[in-house]
């Protein structure tokens, strides 16, 4: 017992101390956190891919309780979330147009041909460094997957030489616009569906030689939008998603059909 | 001379994660970036020091008088866990800037045996107080040195082009045993 008693109360003891400190202390040392803050971080998506502009989310739900950002900056939850923060906040949302990523390239491994074969590290920076990658068009997309490894959300694979985006899975959050070397994935409206898939400025002549699906600055889509929203700059067209109607007459008319969002014939 | 030969010992010839292998955990996990290597070697540094000094004086005043020395590895966890609790309360309060650097790795240490394995050695090697301040400080010292050339390989590794069997952990194993066998060329080295 002699033995025992010592060592229950030593240990117990220390127990107890250190108990009572810490019960202490987290009175005196409470920090006050806005339990609004807990609330918006925790409907967050939490995927901290800093499109907002914030070092993550739990940086983006303090910025939000201390009022230096606005609830509908976050990309990812689009306009769903800017209202749920909102009405954690008690202030209402502005809509947030929903946007989605798009590889302006269509070059895939049939139409665009290769200046030489890449063996080097699998990632488009690194080839892009070689005489701008392997693929003939200085502007087309080198399928090496920068992009797909950048894409916290997996909504990038890289299919028949080019990369593809899923828009059910893309958040807009900008990371892969960021990472290609040849800038040529853009954000566009998600509703819209009519994109000119090139990103070529080379005089038509060059296009032809190096790619079958390039844009070749011919005009037809120009003259024949209803709409003006196509024009032709740099031997490139161009859509003015503010304009375009969608009514897909430029899809149809493009002789090298790289104009997508034909529309289906509406009865 | 003495507190010499024990930072010398502490720092590289029996450097805690490189020769003892204690604190292999946070020395895996935490080693992806230089940023939070350096954040984590900070935090064991900061933890380290007080919990040497603290279970020194519960050692010398409380377990030996009344004859516990056989309890020490319960007491010494007891005390590590809710002093880093205490710490950790102490400085969101009253260091929010040092908060947001170390925060998050102040509760992993609660459990790093390195810290345990600081106070325990402390003990086993009859430190005076001093020595056990200066022992559990550089054996910190040289987790965070250890850490942090490690974080510095893992990054510049990153970035080549591995073979796909032994990317990620395998790598990071090969370059941790072969990182240990470089501290090894230390161990002939004593003053």
């Amino acid at each position: 017992m002699s033995q025992i008693l010592p060592a229950i109360l030593v240990v117990g003891g220390i127990g107890l101390i250190f108990g009572c400190i810490l019960a202490f202390a987290s009175i005196i040392f409470a920090v006050e956190t806005d339990e609004r803050e807990e609330q918006i971080a925790e409907i967050l998506p939490g995927a901290n891919c800093g499109a907002c502009g914030y070092a993550g989310c739990s940086a983006y739900a303090a910025a939000v309780v201390a009022g230096t950002a606005p609830t509908n900056a976050c990309a990812v939850g689009k306009s769903a979330l800017a209202e749920k923060i909102s009405a954690i906040m008690g202030t209402t949302a502005e809509a947030t147009e929903p946007m989605v990523a798009k590889v302006l390239c269509g070059g895939t491994c049939e139409t665009a041909s290769n200046k030489y074969e890449y063996f080097g590290v699998p990632d488009c920076v690194a080839a892009n460094k070689i005489s701008g990658g392997a693929k003939t068009c200085p502007f087309g997309c080198l399928g090496l997957g920068t992009c797909a490894k950048a894409c916290p959300f997996d909504a990038i694979s890289i299919q028949n030489g080019i990369a593809v985006i899923d828009e059910a899975k893309c958040a807009a959050c900008g990371k892969c616009v960021a990472a290609c070397p040849k800038h040529i994935i853009q954000m566009v409206p998600a509703e819209k569906k009519t994109h000119v898939l090139c990103s070529s400025t080379d005089a038509g002549a060059a296009v032809n030689k190096y790619c079958k699906s390039g844009c070749i600055g011919c005009k037809i889509c120009e003259k024949n939008c209803p709409s003006g929203a196509i024009t032709v700059e740099n031997n490139l067209a161009k859509i003015d998603y503010s304009k375009c109607t969608e009514c897909g007459i430029c899809a149809e008319k493009c002789p090298k059909k790289l104009i997508t969002g034909k529309k289906e014939v509406e009865e | 001379m003495n507190l010499i030969s024990i930072i010398i010992a502490a720092l590289f010839t029996q450097n805690f994660v490189m020769v003892k292998f204690m604190g292999i955990c946070p020395f895996l996990g935490v080693s992806k970036k230089k940023e939070t290597a350096i954040g984590m070697g900070m935090a064991v540094i900061f933890v380290m020091a007080i919990s040497s000094a603290i279970t020194y004086a519960v050692n010398r005043f409380l377990l030996v008088p009344f004859g516990l020395e056989y309890l020490q590895t319960i007491a010494f966890i007891l005390i590590i866990a809710g002093l880093v609790q205490f710490v950790e309360m102490f400085v969101k309060k009253s260091m929010p800037a040092l908060y947001s650097a170390l925060g998050i790795y102040l509760p992993l240490i609660t459990t790093n045996c390195a810290v345990l394995g600081a106070a325990l050695l402390n003990v086993q090697n009859g430190y005076n107080f001093i020595e056990s301040l200066i022992f559990g400080t550089c054996s910190a010292a040289g987790f965070a040195l250890a850490i942090v050339l490690f974080a510095g390989i893992r990054e510049a590794i990153n970035e080549k082009d591995v073979p796909i069997s032994f990317r990620g952990f395998p790598l990071a194993l090969i370059t941790a045993g072969l990182m240990a066998i470089a501290f090894m060329g230390f161990s002939g080295f004593t003053i």
